[in-house]
């Protein structure tokens, strides 16, 4: 007992820092896996009350560029909303939606990291939920993650754990997006198979397949294209429409059948 | 006077530079002279438990998990060896102090510290021995920068008043 004891107070630095270093590394770990969200997140109560202190003021610095951006996507709006002159009437019972659409405001965002999260100044309060889609007005953003009262924590589409069902525009062949870490105007698209015919410079949105996001908004445009190991499947690059570095005003799109086709399909998964 | 630099430099690495984003990816870590800066002669427990802290706050900040904890934990086990390496048997004795060493062994110890810091982080962050030179890059780089940025803070907050 008494070397025990011993042993214990001659190695108590080093075993210390074991304890902490195990600590740490099993936080990481346990994160990296694809199911597990994170524990601890920047979508608290003191960093986020930090975070939207310090975003309310540099916010002034480009609330033009902010506005332009907003005003354009405006514009693309009403040019829809005017060539299409049998939409006049709007429906009137929102529980009949298929999606429900809130706004929010990005308080931090990085894109230097290999597992990039944002953080938005909304949360459960006003209605946000974990699986819900983020975009911005130029494309898509990325899946809420994890919600507290007041704010929430988005996986970035700039996250390697990150994959969404997308597909080339005006067909049906859908791959999934996901990130390789190296470039933040560049996402890769997978599966897409060898018969399909691509262009340089093509249009890819999100695909029908996806329980969160709606058909058809805009990724990005393809930059390269080669045939991957297996020589049955490409491999794309895709430049992004948004500009991950700056980012402001984002809408959170709920489908209200999400969670029912989920569930479904995670029936059949339990039954594989 | 810790207490003070602590929650400044947490401040500082959080509001300022981790959103530099020099050329999409260098983010000094500035927080690496708090464990730079620390009394030589403190209790190592008491240093070891706040290193993790200070990493572990600024992981939940910055949404990185726990790779800053990770990492500053590390410099602060090693740190005395580190310290050994760089000015000799000579700064167990009482009288040791940090500013009567020479320049060159004082950005010596913080350009370990820094690297050792770095080579943790980044593996950790990347987890894949296939991506070592983005690995190597990212230590390069980011490097290189916190050193900079700290050898400027450091010039800029020394402790001696002439």
């Amino acid at each position: 007992m008494q070397q025990i004891i011993n042993f214990i107070v001659r190695y108590k630095t080093t075993l210390l820092y074991l304890f902490f270093m195990i600590l740490a590394i099993s936080f990481t770990v346990q994160s990296r896996s694809y199911h597990r969200s994170m524990v601890f997140n920047s979508a608290n109560y003191i960093t986020g009350s930090i975070y939207e202190k310090s975003s309310n003021i540099s916010n002034y610095f480009n609330l033009s560029s902010e506005n332009q951006k907003l005003l354009e996507e405006n514009k693309r709006l009403r040019k829809a909303l005017a060539n299409h002159p049998g939409i006049d009437t709007i429906l009137q019972d929102t529980s009949q939606l298929k999606y429900t659409i809130t706004t929010a405001q990005i308080i931090k965002n990085s894109y230097a990291y290999p597992n990039n999260y944002i953080t938005l100044n909304k949360g459960s309060k006003q209605g946000l939920k974990q699986d819900m889609g983020v975009i911005s007005p130029e494309g898509v953003l990325g899946i809420v993650e994890h919600t507290t009262a007041n704010f929430a924590s988005v996986q970035s589409i700039l996250n390697s754990k990150s994959t969404i069902n997308a597909k080339i525009k005006n067909t049906s062949y859908f791959g999934s997006l996901t990130w390789d870490g190296k470039n933040y105007n560049v996402v890769q698209l997978e599966d897409i198979p060898r018969l399909v015919n691509l262009n340089i410079g093509d249009t890819i949105v999100t695909g029908a397949m996806s329980s969160i996001f709606p058909e058809d908004i805009p990724i990005g445009t393809i930059q390269k294209f080669d045939l991957n190991e297996s020589k049955s499947f490409y491999s794309i690059d895709v430049a992004l429409f948004n500009d991950m570095t700056n980012l402001r005003n984002v809408y959170v799109i709920l489908n209200t059948d999400g969670p029912e086709i989920r569930e479904l399909e995670s029936k059949i998964k339990n039954e594989q | 006077m810790n207490a003070v630099r602590f929650l400044l430099l947490i401040a500082v690495q959080v509001l300022v530079f981790n959103k530099l984003n020099f050329f999409g990816f260098i983010n000094p870590m500035v927080y690496i002279l708090f464990l730079y800066w620390y009394p030589i002669k403190e209790n190592r427990t008491a240093f070891i438990s706040i290193s993790f802290l200070l990493g572990f706050i600024i992981d939940i900040f910055s949404d990185t998990m726990a790779l800053h904890a990770a990492s500053s934990v590390t410099i602060a086990y090693l740190r005395p060896a580190i310290m050994r390496f760089v000015f000799g048997v000579n700064f167990e004795f009482q009288s040791f102090k940090l500013s009567n060493t020479t320049l060159v062994q004082q950005i010596t110890f913080l350009a370990l510290l820094i690297i050792t810091h770095h080579l943790l982080f980044f593996t950790l962050e990347i987890f894949s021995f296939s991506n070592l030179l983005i690995i190597l890059k990212k230590v390069v780089f980011t490097g290189a920068a916190t050193l900079v940025v700290c050898l400027l803070l450091r010039t800029l907050f020394s402790v001696k008043k002439e």
